[in-house]
Order: C-alpha cells, then sequence, then structure tokens
C-alpha cells in the first residue's frame, strides 16, 4: 500500500491533495510527495520489504503508487557490484558500483517513469508526453506500449538517426522540433499546460522523482541493511541526487538502517555543470548554461533542482565536482576495463569524477563508497568510439597474426605453447 | 487570454533595469511577481504573465533581447 499523504510546496509549505500538479499556486515553487511517516514507522519493516518482488516496486510503501497497479516493465534491484579492480586503480579500499544499466531500457530513468506512468494511468490520462534527447524518450516510449496508453515524444530536430530508434520502435508519435534548445523547453511547457496529457516530468515530476529513491533503498538492502559513507552521483537537473538523498535519510528515519551521515557529491561534465559552477562559487543561485559537452543526459542548463541539490551538498559535508569531455571519455574506458560494465557518457562523468575528488583528497580511501552508473553505454557509443584502438587487421595465418600482434604496443605477449 | 508562470533570470548588468515594469507598461500584459531573489551582483524572479497569448509572445521576445534569461519556471523540460 502507499503511505503518501499529500503534496507539499518545498519552498513555502502549502499542503495540496495528490492531484496531478507541479507547482504551488501560491508561490510557484516545486511540489513534493510527502508521507505518513508514522504510519510507516508502525508497518514497514525489513522483512516486509525482502517478502516484496524483486524490482523497485518492493518498496512500494515508501512510493505514492500501490505496487498492485504498477506500470512495471522489470525495473530496479538492479547489481550492486563490489569494483575492487576500480577501487585499486583509483586507491579506494571499498569501491561499490550500482549498475543502473541493466534496466529494461537501459537507464534509471525506467525508475521514474515506471511511477509516473503508473500513476498517470490512476489519474485516468490516455496520452503520455515527454521531451528529451534519448535515456527518457525511450522509457516513456517502452512503458505506454506496455500500459496500453498513446505516447508523444518530443525531440530536438538535429538528434542522430540511431537515437530516434530505441523510442520508435514502441511506436509513439515522435515529433522532431527544429528550433534551439531553450525554444524545445518553452514550447513544451506552453503545450503541457494546453493538452490534457501526463507530461511525466511535468505535470506529473512530484510523482515521477519519487522513483529515483529506490536507488537508495537498493543500495541499503544490497550493503545488508547498511548507508554508504559516500555517494557519487550525475548531476542534471539535481533530481536524481537529491531523491538518492532523500532515500537515504528516509531508510534511517523508519530505523531500517543506522544513520551514517552519507556524504553526497555530485558530478557534471565541464561543458554543462551550472551546479557545480555554483558549489564552486559557494552560492546557492545557479547560473543557467547553455549546454557544450558529450554528455548529453545530463545537459541540463537550468536544472530545476539545482538549489535544492547544493543545499544537500552542503548539509551533507558532499563535494562538487566537473570534468572535462575528455576525462568522460577515459572514465568510460577506465570502468570498462577494470569492471566489465560499459557506461554512457553520465558514467564516465561519475567514474572520471571521483578519479578527481581523490586525487584532490576528497575521499578518504577507506570510506565506503558507492558511484551511480545510470544508463549504458551503447547508446552514446559514438562518444567513446574514436578513443579506441582499431581492430587488429590480419590475413588468415599465424604469420600475420603474430606479426600484426608484435606491431601493437602492450597487446598480448605471442608466448607460444 | 492566456497565462505563462515563466523565471526571469537577470545577469549583473540588467540588475538596475526596470524590465519588469516596462513590460507592463509597453505591452498589453499584467505581470504579477510570485517569488524573487535579486541582489547587487545578479537576480532572478519568478512570474505569471498574463494576456493574449501572442502579446506574452511578443513580450517574453522583448525581454529576451534586452538580455535577460526566460525560462520555464520548472527549470528544463528536455532531459536526456
Amino acid at each position: 500500500m502507499s503511505f503518501a499523504k499529500n503534496l507539499r510546496c518545498r519552498e513555502c509549505g502549502r499542503v495540496y491533495p495528490l492531484d496531478p500538479m507541479h507547482v504551488c499556486e501560491f508561490c510557484f515553487g516545486p511540489l513534493e510527495v510527502f508521507y505518513d511517516y508514522e504510519a510507516l514507522g508502525r508497518t514497514l519493516t525489513r522483512e516486509r520489504i525482502e517478502r516484496g518482488p524483486l524490482s523497485m516496486w518492493r518498496y512500494a510503501d515508501l512510493l505514492p503508487c500501490a505496487a498492485e497497479s504498477a506500470v512495471d516493465i522489470g525495473t530496479g534491484f538492479t547489481p550492486l557490484v563490489r569494483a575492487a579492480r576500480l577501487g585499486r586503480t583509483l586507491g579506494l579500499e571499498r569501491l561499490y558500483v550500482k549498475n543502473d544499466c541493466q534496466n529494461p531500457t537501459w537507464s534509471f530513468k525506467d525508475r521514474v517513469v515506471s511511477l509516473a506512468v503508473t500513476k498517470a494511468r490512476e489519474f485516468e490520462f490516455d496520452t503520455l508526453a515527454c521531451a528529451s534527447t534519448g535515456n527518457l524518450a525511450n522509457s516513456v516510449a517502452a512503458h505506454a506500449a506496455r500500459a496500453g496508453l498513446d505516447a508523444v515524444v518530443f525531440v530536438p530536430s538535429d538528434l542522430e538517426q540511431g537515437k530516434l530508434i530505441g523510442s520508435a520502435v514502441y511506436g509513439p508519435t515522435l515529433v522532431a522540433v527544429d528550433g534551439s534548445y531553450d525554444q524545445v523547453n518553452r514550447l513544451c511547457s506552453e503545450l503541457s499546460d494546453k493538452y490534457p496529457w501526463a507530461f511525466v516530468n511535468i505535470n506529473m515530476r512530484p510523482y515521477y522523482a519519487e522513483g529515483s529513491k529506490t536507488l537508495a533503498y537498493e543500495v541499503c538492502e544490497q550493503l545488508g541493511w547498511r548507508a554508504p559513507d559516500h555517494c557519487i552521483v550525475p548531476l542534471a537537473s539535481g533530481s536524481l541526487y537529491t531523491k538518492i538523498y532523500k532515500g537515504l535519510k528516509e531508510m534511517a528515519w523508519l530505523g531500517l538502517v543506522e544513520w551514517r551521515a552519507t556524504r553526497m557529491s555530485g558530478a557534471q561534465a565541464l561543458g554543462c555543470s551550472p551546479i557545480v559552477e555554483a558549489w564552486e562559487r559557494q552560492s546557492f543561485n545557479i547560473k543557467p548554461q547553455k549546454p557544450n559537452t558529450i554528455a548529453k543526459s545530463l545537459a541540463i542548463g537550468n536544472p530545476a533542482d539545482g538549489y535544492h541539490a547544493l543545499k544537500a551538498m552542503s548539509q551533507s559535508g558532499g563535494h562538487g565536482v566537473a570534468v572535462t569531455d575528455d576525462e568522460v571519455v577515459e572514465g568510460i574506458r577506465l570502468l570498462a576495463e577494470t569492471e566489465g560494465i560499459f557506461a554512457e557518457t553520465a558514467g564516465g562523468v561519475v567514474v572520471a569524477g571521483l578519479r578527481r575528488m581523490v586525487q584532490e583528497g576528497r575521499v578518504d580511501p577507506g570510506e565506503l563508497v558507492v558511484a551511480f552508473i545510470t544508463g549504458a553505454g551503447l547508446k552514446t557509443q559514438e562518444a567513446v568510439a574514436p578513443a579506441l584502438q582499431p581492430a587488429l587487421a590480419v590475413q588468415p595465418t599465424i604469420a600475420s597474426f603474430e606479426e600484426a600482434l608484435s606491431e601493437r604496443a602492450g597487446a598480448l605477449p605471442a608466448t607460444r605453447k | 487570454m492566456a497565462k505563462q508562470r515563466v523565471k526571469f533570470t537577470f545577469p549583473q548588468e540588467m540588475i538596475k533595469e526596470p524590465v519588469i515594469w516596462r513590460l507592463g507598461r509597453d505591452f498589453d500584459l499584467v505581470t504579477n511577481i510570485r517569488r524573487a531573489d535579486v541582489t547587487e551582483d545578479r537576480g532572478w524572479v519568478v512570474l505569471e504573465l498574463d494576456g493574449e497569448m501572442d502579446e506574452i509572445e511578443r513580450g517574453v521576445r522583448w525581454v529576451v533581447e534586452q538580455g535577460v534569461r526566460v525560462d520555464p519556471v520548472a527549470g528544463d523540460i528536455v532531459e536526456g
């Protein structure tokens, strides 16, 4: 069952019913789902959770919808991997990677969209909508198919053809908008006022955002009901980051884990780093930026939850780090070559950011660190392809093979049996 | 008539300019400020614009031309 009680404004605290709305009518501040934590505290136990399905829906009590009504394509309970080799390379003794590449549409967006779509169906919307350059569009289209709803997906018209397929295959209405990034933003915001659709990250946003908390719950459970000492999370709108922190706090409030004052660090690509830029200025005021980075899934120049991310960073004793595109590619390769996980650019941002923070002495080598890898690399192959070695081209003879092998520095030693 | 909720972000050089006053005077729009934070070196204002849709668009275009950034109140809608 759901213990969701009402929506509350994060700015002025005004309370609203659990309706399809996202901003406070009074101050236009963002709304957030609030729960009956007293009743939750009386009901929720580790055993109750452990009896649930092996998916994000095992935490339905902590979400705004009941598990029975879930639109679920098999999301969540993704592996938490002990990353010993990557840890050794970086100089960390207890590093874990939360591998959210393994969700049904290969990114963490399935968590938030599963909730948004479940709630949209509850509100009797018949059409889902979103504006996206990749992961979100894929997930919305897939969930709409599963739920039997229509989907309208807006994409910038200069998006590569290959990126459209991961959405188009599920049969949504794809709309390519010919305009700048800011124009696409404004258009979709205006459309959300005009059409009776469930825009997953606009009018469904309070519910949608709650899905990210399940990453925190899973990590705690997978660590044997223990919170990490330090999390490093990619920052785009700041929503994922703040919700992971909220999830950790809820786990402790409800007595499911001991409070460990987990430090929350966030990573961005330098070409779109409005949150880290404000962090470095020691300011809570975000200056919007025009994105220019290969980490397109993090390219949000005007992050909706930037202020709240900065507050969480400050309260938790975390840090904000921005890395160059070259470092992003190195990060992708490092994770792949040490742990066998092929992440998209956001994963490269996290690994490169963590490396930088270790080098700067901002991470204690003995801390239990969890790096959140939120999407799979097959979607952004073009980012890493130029940095990879081409295949050895050989004739079908041993001599040709050995000659090519000897010419490549650092290749396998050609020791014969 | 239409309403639009927007966020204006002012660069330092625009802080002293009465942009919102001029928007209400020179265009057929009602401006209704709901939240703001303005200091000597930067500022943002969240407000509602009330008027005909064409007039809202004309007004917003003028605000952008002045060097003020205009965004949806909920931040960026387009996600990765």
